[in-house]
């Protein structure tokens, strides 16, 4: 029963009018979260003059994509000017590996910790949980002089190292709630049969696995596609992911400020984890609310 | 014999198989969180600098965090951005989702256009709101020579006694349509027959919200409380985007505090000190959260 029925059933004034009331106040909502994008992606399709002619919220008179061409191509970063492209790779050659590896060791640490108990499983996965949420600072001068030493600072492999480690706990959290549901009479029998370990997890878990093999690679991609602070703190130059290099675009002080090339390579940024969440949103959203609401 | 053996060992690999598997992972976690998190603490009782210098030098390091001005503007910023950020962030989520919640034929459009900022990087919102709150040719500028009201004025991202809310702002943004779901989910899962009764009783749809729904909602409340005051200790991509800090120190936060005494000015230690008072922050607020989740959810 909603709230409209409520307001029909006991009387509560001309319904219709309240209606009106709600709607408006659902697109004011919808204008403030939708204002932002629409400022980036018109003024990524203006002319500099243009930019400084009118105002943000005109609609490009003569839409360009010149500043799209320059900010993937022959903006200045730092020393070199070859736009945001080689950033983007970075983070495309960081996003998989992190991402796959993450997700592979999440199902089989959630299968062990639902489905092979051992004492002390809870303290176990307590403590694999509590590290999902620590704020990483407490990990980065170790986690840089680590990296130094095993020959990974300033390099893909080491950020891939980074997040896969730091990924763990979320990626664990996911697949221990899902496999939790699932039930162990089918593994027990399995087990009567004489299936293995791994056979039972490949055979009757794996195939069931699907939506929470999606949550957690959308999760985990989001995440480590969105990192800053790992990025900006082991990586420098031509090796930096693409929102380190966004920033240093953005904030860079030298020659004429280019609004529109900002603009274009931070949409450039967000459009591997908007498209994602655009086809996949159902899955997006339940990565979220599980990283939220935990047990 | 060793017919008799072998089985008895691939028996006893079979039973510790499960923790082999697991064994890495959690290894991993041991040595770069709990074991990191110990090297941190070794260094902020140290005298490291420039790099890690391992002595001892008790709470040194503790103390000249506490006596920085610097350290206190970021708490205080903390404490401005965070309240404003979770008190905002509930305010319109609660509100949005009981909207929502009314029967509304277009929400599958709406939900997706409130929840869309989440899945953008924090870099990517502060980029879009630097230019949108850019006084001279963002929003101001737009609303001068539209309407034509000259004094308008919009220029809280360049004053230090205003950048911080532009943070709040840009967070607010983000963040809200997030809590908005997650209300929506509580509201969703509230027993319509309850809410039947009580306007059998006659109480009006304000009184069933205020009463009946409201507290019903109070777990969703918890865990938006948590998530958004676990985000804003930890928000430091967003400032770094937004303002870089500035102007001058003006939205310094703990998480910026701790990396440019780290990595720019040279104060191991004390960039050490204020990463474990950040980590003590989290903790108080995410154990016991966790630790009643994981107890519930074994009754």
């Amino acid at each position: 029963m909603s709230a409209q029925e409520m307001a029909i059933a006991t009387g509560a004034g001309p319904a219709r009018w309240s209606r009106v009331v709600i709607y408006g106040l659902l697109i004011v909502f919808a204008l403030f979260y939708l204002t932002p994008l629409f400022v980036m992606l018109s003024t990524s399709f203006k002319t500099l003059d243009e930019i400084r002619a009118g105002n943000i919220i005109q609609l490009p008179a003569h839409p360009t994509a010149d500043a799209w061409g320059k900010a993937w191509g022959s903006a200045c970063i730092g020393v070199t000017c070859e736009g945001i492209r080689g950033y983007f790779w970075n983070s495309i050659k960081m996003v998989v590996p992190a991402v796959l590896i993450s997700t592979v060791l999440g199902a089989l640490n959630g299968y062990v910790l639902t489905k092979w108990r051992f004492p002390g499983h809870k303290i176990v996965f307590g403590m694999m949980l509590f590290a999902c949420f620590i704020p990483f600072q407490s990990v980065l001068i170790p986690m840089a002089r680590v990296l130094g030493a095993l020959g990974l600072s300033n390099s893909t492999a080491g950020l891939v190292l980074v997040h896969v480690i730091y990924g763990l706990g979320f990626t664990t959290l996911f697949f221990r709630n899902y496999y939790d549901t699932f039930p162990t009479e089918l593994i027990q029998s399995a087990q009567m049969d004489g299936a293995g370990f791994f056979t039972i997890f490949r055979r009757i878990l794996l195939p069931s696995s699907a939506p929470i093999i999606v949550v957690t690679v959308i999760y985990q991609f989001t995440n480590i596609w969105n990192d800053f602070l790992f990025g900006v703190s082991f990586s420098s130059g031509d090796n930096s992911p693409m929102t380190v290099a966004l920033n240093n675009l953005v904030s860079s002080s030298t020659g004429v400020k280019e609004y529109n090339v900002d603009m274009a390579a931070a949409v450039i940024a967000a459009l591997p984890t908007l498209i994602v969440y655009v086809v996949a949103g159902r899955y997006f959203m339940r990565g979220l609310m599980a990283g939220a609401i935990k047990g | 014999m060793s017919a008799s053996r072998l089985p008895a060992v691939g028996k006893r690999l079979q039973d510790w198989l499960p923790r082999l598997v697991l064994a890495p992972s959690f290894a991993l976690i041991l040595v770069f969180v709990y074991g990191f998190i110990v090297w941190t603490a070794v260094l902020s009782m140290s005298k490291s600098r420039l790099l890690p210098v391992y002595q001892w030098a008790g709470f040194d390091a503790y103390e000249r965090l506490f006596n920085q001005p610097n350290w206190y503007v970021a708490l205080k910023n903390l404490a401005i951005f965070g309240s404003i950020y979770i008190v905002a962030c509930i305010a319109i989520g609660l509100f949005l989702a009981i909207l929502l919640d009314q029967k509304i034929r277009i929400e599958g459009v709406l939900r997706p256009i409130y929840l869309y900022p989440m899945a953008l990087s924090f870099v990517v919102t502060g980029t879009a709101w630097k230019w949108f709150l850019n006084p001279g040719m963002g929003f101001e500028h737009a609303v001068r020579s539209i309407t034509g009201w000259e004094n308008f004025q919009f220029d809280w991202i360049t004053r230090p006694d205003m950048a911080i809310y532009t943070i709040a702002i840009a967070g607010i943004w983000q963040a809200s349509g997030f809590v908005m779901a997650m209300f929506l989910a509580g509201l969703r899962g509230i027993d319509s027959e309850m809410l039947k009764a009580a306007t059998v009783d006659g109480a009006s749809t304000f009184t069933i919200y205020r009463r009946i729904v409201i507290p019903l909602l109070r777990p969703a409340f918890l865990s938006a409380v948590i998530v958004l005051a676990h985000m804003a200790i930890k928000s430091y991509d967003l400032v770094i985007a937004l303002t870089g800090g500035g102007p001058g120190n003006a939205t310094e936060l703990p998480s910026t505090f701790m990396y440019s005494y780290t990595f720019t000015r040279s104060q191991m230690a004390v960039g050490s000190a204020s990463a474990m008072v950040m980590l003590m922050g989290i903790a108080a607020i995410m154990v016991p959260y966790l630790y009643s989740e994981l107890k519930e959810k074994n009754r």
